[in-house]
């Protein structure tokens, strides 16, 4: 009985360990990128690293504002792109959506949830890329801009990372809107308002709160998405100049020159990914106490 | 009554609020250009890749000559292998303690649900740089698939819990309290009761994270390295399946194995999600 009662302690203290492991990886991923990050920054200079505008690495001239700018056009981009698309699409998959095709259609949005973002980059590389390019040139032949860019643009990655966020917002959208109380609709309905106008006087304000958790999602996913970004943004990194010209993320920053960095350069592309972490923490942290304030409503 | 609407009485319903008319045409056009996007994705890779599989893609060596898949799809199951023997048992003991241990309310499981949050939200470049600071160099490991797979199984393990966490929480509560009643101790009704009525719903979980196993490649760029070859031993670099695929795109040399490449990427990737999403299926009618 003793050897019996001595298990249970010691599998209770397994589970337990285990159970500590994700804080314990939270803890060394955070002491490992500062601690890493930090001296760069304090030797380049924290305002200097984060506000400079000229990344050359040659030179020992360490500046992530293009970067810091490229990843916020190119995420606003994608949720101008995918935002609008994403809930028009989960207003349909709520609320239109015959029950015959239902199932087939939430199989697909799943399925473009779990396509590698390798997979989306090459389709970026060999089908957007070149569509962008022509409606650069066709600008240009029109005169709206002066030089038409090579493809590899802002207006490609918002567009590329728009698709790529779709998934998320649709999901989070959908059961938002399935979690609203069906007589709101009907009561809607029987003041007599449409159909429409039920769904985004109504339900839409009644779910505002799983929309915008879904938003910001969108928002992380976006920002931190690096290989996609990669095969299709240009990744100068200079000040962008134009939706047509080619642009640097943080997360490109990191990628691209990693390979062959060393001392100061290195520890500053380090500083780089603890600059993006930082920017994820607090999108983390608004999606938590976005849930846990409609947890209390 | 709006069961009973009959087309003519909907098309004038429409055009007596023409606001309305032209929101549902958004709504429709908005669901057919994802649906399309979808749809022209996948098409446009299968018919482009299909006509470049050759047998030449699974030779066991990589040359300059003939840029061969195999020993990147070899590399991805090892790699798929270790982070599961890692992150799998971890997983679901964690999700067990979560679950059948911790008392409600308790600030630690606080702490914990919050971390495996912030977990589940970080990049993989970020766990890339991690794997690559800690494993890699504080570690001493190298670039290795030792080093990957322990970079993966992090990045996976709030997956694992999560949908373990919810499979034992749908045992209902009558199994444990048949088993204690029978004088079953704590720790068998756990392992001989409630987890092998979870087994389908830990199962599908598993499988999607071999699904983002299979896709990853910012986390593995500069944690198992790129070398196109199967290792020696865990200790040595070698590039998955996923790596392989941007490596073949971003140099631009083999444009036609790159296609053939993504054909078998996207179809493993998708078979994999689409057998969880069957099993989680069965889960819920059963």
């Amino acid at each position: 009985m003793r050897s019996k009662a001595w298990t249970e302690k010691f599998m209770q203290g397994v589970f337990f360990i285990a159970a500590c492991t994700s804080v314990l990886a939270v803890a060394l991923i955070c002491v490992f990128l500062f601690a890493n990050g930090i001296p760069a920054m304090s030797e380049i200079g924290f305002f200097k690293f984060l506000s400079g505008k000229t990344w050359k690495p040659g030179n020992d001239i360490y500046g992530i504002l293009p970067m810091i700018v490229g990843s916020i056009y190119v995420t606003a981009g994608a949720i101008l792109v995918g935002v609008p698309i994403g809930i028009l699409t989960s207003v349909f998959m709520a609320m239109y959506c015959p029950k015959k095709i239902y199932k087939p259609l939430k199989a697909a949005t799943e399925l473009l949830a779990g396509i590698p973002s390798v997979i989306y980059g090459f389709f970026g590389l060999v089908v957007l890329v070149p569509l962008v390019r022509d409606f650069g040139k066709w600008l240009k032949a029109i005169g709206f801009v002066r030089s038409s860019g090579n493809g590899n643009s802002i207006l490609t990655a918002s567009l590329l990372l728009g698709i790529m966020i779709l998934p998320t917002i649709i999901g989070t959208t959908e059961s938002a809107i399935r979690a609203v109380p069906v007589q709101y609709y009907e009561g809607s309905l029987a003041l007599g308002a449409t159909h429409e106008r039920s769904i985004f006087r109504v339900i839409i304000p009644a779910a505002k709160s799983g929309v915008i958790t879904g938003i910001v999602l969108g928002i992380g996913r976006a920002i931190g998405e690096t290989m996609a970004v990669i095969m299709i943004a240009g990744n100068q990194p200079r000040m962008p100049q134009g939706i047509l010209k080619g642009v640097r993320t943080l997360t490109a920053n990191i990628v691209i020159e990693m390979g062959y960095a060393a001392g100061l350069h290195r520890e500053a592309l380090i500083a780089t990914g603890v600059v993006l972490f930082v920017f994820i923490l607090i999108i983390n942290f608004s999606v938590a106490l976005l849930n846990r304030r409609s947890g209390r409503e | 009554m709006s069961n009973q609407t009959t087309f003519k009485q909907k098309v004038k319903e429409y055009l007596n609020h023409p606001g309305s008319l032209l929101i549902m045409l958004l709504v429709m056009l908005a669901s057919i250009a994802t649906f399309v996007v979808l749809f022209f994705l996948i098409a446009y890779i299968l018919i482009n890749g299909l006509p470049h599989i050759k047998p030449s893609l699974f030779s066991f060596t990589y040359t300059s000559e003939n840029a061969s898949l195999m020993p990147a799809l070899i590399n991805t199951v090892i790699m798929t292998l270790i982070s599961l023997i890692i992150a799998v048992p971890l997983g679901i003991f964690a999700a067990i303690f979560l679950v059948e241990y911790a008392k409600k309310g308790n600030k630690f499981i606080e702490v914990i649900r919050l971390t495996t949050e912030t977990l589940s939200g970080i990049p993989s470049i970020v766990y890339g740089l991690f794997g690559m600071l800690f494993f890699v160099t504080t570690l001493g490991w190298g670039f290795s698939l030792l080093a990957g797979a322990f970079t993966l199984a992090i990045m996976i393990l709030p997956l694992i819990m999560r949908t373990t966490e919810e499979a034992l929480k749908a045992v209902p509560d009558s199994y444990r309290e048949g088993s204690f009643g029978l004088g079953a101790g704590k720790l068998r009704t756990v392992f001989t009761i409630v987890l092998p009525s979870a087994v389908p719903g830990i199962l599908a979980g598993v499988i999607l994270a071999i699904g983002r196993i299979v896709g990853e490649t910012a986390a593995l760029m500069y944690t198992s390295g790129t070398v196109a070859k199967v290792p020696s031993s865990l200790m040595g670099s070698g590039r998955t399946l996923a790596l392989h695929m941007y490596t073949l795109a971003s140099e631009g040399l083999y444009m036609d194995q790159a296609y053939a490449t993504a054909v078998i990427l996207l179809v493993l990737v998708v078979g994999i999600n689409t057998l969880s999403s069957v099993i989680a299926r069965k889960l819920t009618k059963a």
